[in-house]
């Protein structure tokens, strides 16, 4: 309420709109809020009532059981094609996320880290993350960058992320090894600077050491200003990136959350059992 | 088709005077040809090289024959200059040499380039056994036509064991007059010659016309050819060119191919490897849209051992146009220890568009590898998505992922400027 006061006093002859806005803008705002959301891929019902809330500076794991919903979960929040949300809400920032169009999203700052990076012949890394920054640019009416400016600041994120530039030269993700995709999709991430970041069983895949710069690339990210969504099959990334909040995702909805020691405990007795006592406890 | 001459397109090539070239053997040769269109026609779709390709609405059009303004055409030839290329350039205009849009002042040691026209004032026997040629098949009306008709084109020739530096460029352009123009031409590489050849088709306005090129390519022992062609004709063109490639003993050829305009377009290219371990690559584009129905027909016989041909097309075709593709590789008897891959992969951006393509292998021989394969599709639906979820717009997304797809072709164009070129020109052809 003194936040509200205090704000308010800058508008000193407002109007209620005025009012509400300052309010909204000096309270910490839910960056993400997923409320109730049931969402089918052809035809059949995945997720079934899921609710989330994510603010800024916080790293949430998702974690379950293959089926549970994980990757659905990512598909619709960066809006991919074949996913039908049925009920319940996403709010981004204050707005409807899901009417937006994938590229819309990414210009608002959602970024998913793909479960399967796509290799795509032809086209050259380096323009690629240059074109996909300039067109977010674009959209939020920030000047575009060209091409010397783009190189300097590839340039530092290749250092801070290990990355040998060797990478840029290539076509996207094209013969890549899994660890090298996973690892371009970190970079990418570390170029585009979303505020959203979904990661999709990055962890999935990686042997000890390539895990281990993926994680330290998350980790370098991670800021008060930015948020994460680990999705997660296994606890053992959450041995390097440490998470704010662990919740447990069980035939499309959360059953179960707390904090990273639940993360130890389904490490310890398997997802059985996790949310028996809830009633939407059913464990697929 | 019965009747023939009852059609209006072939009345009116009919209609057209032969051109009297004084000497005995050519206007004997052009009167048989000419004899052999009128009796046969246009090849309908039952004829299988046609199938896909329906002359039904051209038939029913009609065309005046040469050109009397041919020579004061206004053509800007600023526009005609290609990167990366430069040099020695012949230009033509409705089938008609023009000297003051050409370069021929300061040709190469070993070149010897000229207008039909003119080669044939000079001594013609060199040319007398590509132009006598006889085309008796009802499927090879149109160079039936150009063989009575055509009184100009090109006639090259490289010393054997000559190195020509810099890309010689031939330029074909239809301008204003809506008439009917045929080119002829004559090249021929000597023993261990090396040359670039970009073949370049432009208009000037954009008139409705028919054209028909026939050019006769021999590469001797050792020669290599790099061709190249950008066919980017008025989008009133109705254009036939074909051609006839031999390549001799240890002869390379690369062709590498871009077809942009015209509203009816056929490419046929006949390749024989006549001599062992002759090696022919083939790369091409075609980029129909609008209306335009573009028909590339490659037919390459092995005939001697140890022969290889690669052959590597991306079709795409956008709105309601129609692209064809039709790749015959034929290894001769005795043509043992032969390789032929070929692929034709394509791309439909619209519902309506259309690609047939048909991939042909027959083999007669041992010991030969040979593989081929053909596919339509749409754009990867996750390649898109994965685009798009990095912020960049679905139409952009499209264009890139379509530009990549043809790229994949052109890269082996070592001429950088010109292959960057040709990128450029498809980037624009696709849908904004």
């Amino acid at each position: 309420m003194q936040e509200r006061t205090l704000c308010a006093m800058h508008f000193p002859a407002n109007p209620i709109a005025h009012e509400v806005r300052s309010y909204r803008s000096c309270r910490v705002e839910t960056m993400l809020k997923i409320e109730n959301l049931h969402a089918r891929v052809e035809g059949k019902e995945i997720l079934k009532g899921l609710s989330l809330e994510v603010n800024a500076g916080e790293v949430h794991a998702i974690m379950g059981p293959n089926g549970a919903g994980k990757s659905t979960l990512g598909n619709v929040l960066s809006g991919r094609e074949g996913y039908e949300v049925t009920a319940g809400t996403v709010t981004y920032n204050g707005i409807d996320l899901l009417t937006l169009a994938p590229e819309a999203r990414a210009a608002a700052g959602v970024f998913l880290a793909f479960q399967y990076p796509v290799e795509i012949p032809g086209v050259n890394n380096t323009y690629f993350l240059r074109a996909a920054l300039n067109a977010q640019r674009k959209v939020r009416g920030e000047k575009e960058l060209d091409s010397m400016q783009f190189l300097k600041l590839v340039r530092e994120k290749l250092k801070v992320m290990q990355i040998s530039d060797e990478l840029l030269h290539r076509a996207v993700n094209e013969g890549f090894s899994g660890g090298e995709k996973k690892r371009n999709e970190i970079f990418q991430m570390a170029v585009l600077e979303p505020q959203l970041a979904i990661l999709d069983e990055t962890d999935s895949g990686l042997d000890i050491d390539a895990l281990k710069q993926v994680a330290q690339g998350v980790n370098t990210l991670r800021s008060p200003q930015r948020a994460f969504l680990m999705i997660t099959h296994y606890q053992r990334l959450l041995d390097y990136v440490v998470p704010d909040f662990v919740h447990v995702l069980a035939d499309g909805r959360i059953v179960e959350s707390g904090d990273k020691s639940l993360a130890l405990k389904l490490e310890e007795h398997g997802y059985a059992g996790i949310g028996a006592s809830h009633p939407a406890g059913a464990v697929a | 088709m019965n009747q023939p001459a009852s059609l209006p397109l072939v009345a009116s090539l009919l209609d057209a005077p032969l051109p009297a070239s004084g000497l005995g053997w050519l206007d004997a040769a052009r009167r048989e040809n000419r004899a052999a269109f009128a009796a046969g026609g246009l090849p309908d779709t039952r004829v299988e090289a046609w199938k896909y390709t329906a002359l039904r609405g051209l038939a029913q059009r009609s065309f005046g024959s040469g050109d009397a303004a041919a020579q004061t055409r206004a053509v800007d030839a600023s526009t005609l200059a290609l990167p990366g290329v430069a040099g020695v350039r012949l230009v033509f205009v409705n089938g008609a040499f023009r000297a003051d849009l050409s370069s021929l002042d300061e040709l190469p040691a070993g070149l010897s380039l000229q207008p039909l026209s003119q080669a044939l004032l000079g001594d013609a026997e060199p040319l007398r056994f590509a132009l006598s040629r006889h085309y008796r098949d009802v499927g090879d009306a149109f160079a039936q036509i150009n063989a009575a008709s055509a009184s100009d084109g090109v006639v090259l020739r490289v010393a054997a064991h000559t190195k020509i530096e810099l890309p010689v460029q031939l330029v074909f352009v239809g301008a204003e007059a809506e008439l009917a123009w045929h080119a002829r031409n004559v090249i021929e590489l000597g023993a261990g010659a090396e040359l670039c050849l970009v073949e370049q088709h432009a208009s000037s306005g954009q008139p409705t016309q028919l054209a028909t090129l026939v050019s006769d390519i021999d590469v001797r022992e050792g020669a290599q050819l790099h061709h190249v062609v950008l066919q980017d004709a008025g989008i009133g063109a109705n254009l036939f060119r074909r051609n006839s490639l031999r390549l001799h003993a240890r002869a390379q050829a690369t062709l590498h191919v871009l077809e942009l305009g015209g509203a009816l377009v056929r490419h046929d290219l006949r390749a024989e490897l006549i001599g062992d371990d002759a090696q022919l690559h083939t790369r091409g584009v075609f980029m129909p849209h609008g209306r335009q129905h573009i028909d590339t027909q490659l037919a390459i016989r092995h005939q001697a051992l140890n022969t290889t041909s690669t052959s590597h097309w991306r079709g795409v075709a956008n709105d309601r146009a129609r692209g064809v593709f039709r790749g015959a590789i034929v290894v001769a008897p005795g043509a043992d220890g032969s390789d032929a891959n070929l692929s034709n992969k394509n791309l439909l951006l619209s519902p309506s568009a259309e690609i047939d393509t048909k991939p042909e292998l027959e083999i007669y021989a041992d010991e030969v590898q040979a593989a081929h394969g053909a596919t339509v599709g749409q754009l990867d639906e996750r390649s898109l998505f994965y685009l798009r979820s990095r912020g960049i717009p679905l139409a952009e997304a499209r264009a890139l992922l379509t530009a990549a797809f043809c790229r994949a072709v052109l890269d082996d164009l070592p001429n950088k400027a010109l292959r960057e070129h040709l990128s450029g020109l498809l980037i624009a052809q696709l849908p904004a």
